[in-house]
């Protein structure tokens, strides 16, 4: 018998016939059922995970990210944020060795959509996210949020991300920049991942 | 076997530096958890789905397999079935040989831990680098787990920088855990940056979608599922969810019941291979390893619901003094009390179930309503009938007072006996249990002698 046909008749026999299949109770928040300030309440949820959050209005990010990025070498995924004149950046097409990524000073991209209520940004692989990698190995990550696609919980965001997912893209969730506490419980910002984080919403 | 419960916790226990760390980290998260719960509305209901959708997900699990297996093999990625671990390490191996890859990188997986397969691996001359902090910190000291969330709680600065100075840097470092943290960043980035393949565990795989999550903080599990051209993941046959919807249950309740955050900083979540984006390979290991024994077992079974939170961990009095490795297990704790002895056998782990003063903390804290206490009276029940059946010592004086409490006459002169032979007979009769109790003193009149007398003493008395 294959290990495969093995394991799922070892499965029906320890379950029996006639197991109870229990309804899942989701009484819990729905998407859409929370509302609220979601621009306030996400970016004071994004600053608590010593990320660094502004909120800009469209006409001043141009400006905003040219004085961030002055003088330093910026990655940005191909169609990605068109904010950049008088940086000089470096696109990610072709596809930027690894360690070509970690010669960079950082990497500017957009994002799928955010949370609010866990100062959450989301990244899907998409034009805007940028592939995985880009936003991974520069040890500083910029992203640009626009203030629409910011939700309430984590269910409104599970939901917008069905399709995404049955597509099959990888999605990325990031809290903050990188921390560990394994030593002592010392909190320490920034292990592997980018150990800074500036998010910029745009209102 | 194990050693066994009591023994290796009285070691523990002396442990002066092991009991301040427990205490202070575990003190530390236990308040910032009650924060972190206490902020949603809506936790009970979370906890009351999530342990719907794990008893469903348990109770369909033949479907959900197959279900998965079916979304990731459509998405590009390679299923593979193990009956055990031994059989797990061997498809690991498999594919590293196939790609001619001497070195692994790994995520913090505590399945793989299980299964032994670090050392599966060396055996066939390929070096598994773990690339978690505490679990580096373990792997360079030759150190074993003591917490499921920060396995290395029981080592202090002062050791991880002499070790690091030891092992991975040149350069003296200071007692920052800053500084301390970067030796390691700086090691581990080069292995990332050219180890062709990773191995990772999985912290749910869905079936509808065929998509795999690892939950982490550091980054060196999205290192390790994006960077190497290869991935293979072990993840157990109870981790799978039905649809992807369940994930917004679960992704409020794991980050909130183990670090105590409103989010983890990293959730990676990935489906077969997705081309120009990550590892172009992408085996998946579907590990039985005793779960189906698990399962068998209609009221042990909810064991494997467990999500690996460690909130159990965090909040029970007995983990918190005598420490994780006082349970011999890469599972310690409350739930490890449960899941060890029925994942790995009563007979390996015995004691467990006794580990514990069923206070009921743990079910409290538990994201997914483990019944731990129920579990653990079950399993003394289990265990006691094994050894019944084996006629232990234990057994057979069990046996002999079951016949005297059986009749009125035997136990009404045991009665008297009692009373006469308290002292020197009890003791000779029980020496371990009146090692450390007193024997309690019987009545001089029994309830017995008293209700036959009672006509012929005080008035009242027969009241």
């Amino acid at each position: 018998m294959s290990a495969r046909a093995e394991v799922l008749d070892r499965i029906r026999r320890a379950l029996g016939p006639g197991v109870a299949v229990p309804e899942i109770p989701r009484e819990y928040r729905q998407a859409g059922e929370v509302g609220g300030d979601v621009v306030a309440l996400f970016c004071s949820r994004a600053a608590e995970y010593k990320a660094t959050v502004r909120r800009v209005s469209a006409d001043e990010l141009p400006g905003v990210v040219r004085e961030l990025c002055r003088g330093k070498r910026i990655a940005v995924p191909p169609g990605g944020p068109d904010v950049l004149s008088g940086v000089e950046v470096v696109v990610d097409d072709p596809p930027l060795s690894p360690q070509a990524l970690d010669q960079l000073d950082g990497v500017l991209t957009g994002c799928a959509l955010a949370i609010a209520e866990t100062g959450t940004i989301v990244l899907d692989a998409g034009q805007r996210s940028g592939r995985r990698a880009l936003t991974l190995v520069p040890d500083w990550h910029i992203c640009i949020v626009e203030a629409d696609t910011i939700v309430a919980g984590v269910p409104d965001a599970v939901a917008a991300l069905a399709e995404v997912a049955a597509e099959g893209r990888p999605i990325v969730l990031v809290s903050g920049p990188s921390a560990t506490s394994d030593i002592e419980l010392d909190r320490v910002e920034g292990v592997h991942g980018p150990r800074n984080l500036d998010i910029l919403v745009v209102t | 076997m194990s050693r066994g419960f009591p023994v290796v916790a009285r070691e523990t226990l002396a442990n002066a530096q092991l009991r301040r760390n427990l205490g202070k980290a575990t003190a530390t998260i236990r308040a910032k958890r009650l924060r972190a719960i206490g902020e949603l509305p809506d936790w009970e209901a979370l906890r009351d789905a999530g342990a719907a959708i794990k008893a469903r997900a348990m109770a369909t699990l033949p479907e959900q397999l197959e279900r998965l297996e079916t979304s990731v093999t459509a998405h590009g990625g390679v299923v593979h079935w193990a009956r055990d671990g031994a059989e797990a390490n061997a498809i690991v191996a498999s594919v590293a040989r196939s790609h001619g890859a001497s070195e692994v990188v790994k995520v913090k997986s505590i399945a793989t831990d299980e299964i032994g397969l670090n050392d599966a691996l060396a055996a066939q001359g390929i070096s598994a680098i773990e690339t978690d902090l505490a679990e580096l910190i373990l792997q360079l000291s030759h150190d074993k787990t003591s917490h499921i969330l920060v396995p290395a709680i029981h080592r202090n600065r002062l050791e991880i920088k002499a070790l690091f100075e030891r092992t991975i840097t040149d350069r003296e470092l200071s007692m920052d855990a800053a500084d301390i943290t970067e030796a390691a960043r700086e090691h581990l980035r080069a292995k990332f940056l050219s180890v062709p393949m990773a191995v990772s565990g999985a912290n749910f795989g869905v079936a509808e979608t065929g998509t795999v999550a690892v939950v982490e903080s550091e980054g060196n599990g999205r290192m390790c599922t994006t960077l190497p051209q290869v991935l293979v993941t072990v993840m157990g046959i109870e981790k799978v969810l039905p649809e992807w919807r369940d994930l917004e249950v679960f992704l409020q309740l794991l980050p909130r019941s183990s670090t105590a955050e409103r989010m983890n900083p990293y959730t990676s979540l990935w489906t077969g291979v997705r081309p120009g984006d990550g590892p172009q390979e992408f085996h998946l290991v579907l590990l039985d390893g005793g779960r189906t024994q698990v399962l068998a077992d209609e009221v042990g079974r909810q064991a494997l619901h467990c999500i690996r939170c460690s909130a159990c961990l965090n909040v029970c009095p007995v983990y918190s003094r005598v420490g994780g490795q006082a349970y011999e297990s890469v599972y310690p704790g409350p739930i490890g009390a449960v899941l060890s002895p029925q994942l790995f056998g009563l007979d390996e782990h015995p004691t467990l179930p006794w580990a514990s003063s069923l206070c009921g903390a743990c079910y409290d804290a538990c994201p997914v309503k483990i019944e731990i206490p129920s579990l653990l009276v079950h399993l003394r029940g289990r265990v006691i009938r094994e050894e019944k059946s084996k006629l232990s010592p234990e057994a057979l004086a069990m046996k002999a007072v079951a016949g005297v409490f059986g009749s009125r006459s035997r136990y009404e002169r045991a009665q008297k006996l009692a009373r006469l032979g308290r002292g020197p007979l009890a003791k000779a009769a029980l020496p371990g249990w009146t090692a450390m109790r007193e024997l309690p003193q019987p009545p001089r009149e029994t309830f017995r002698d008293w209700w036959r007398h009672r006509g012929a003493s005080a008035p009242g008395a027969g009241e």
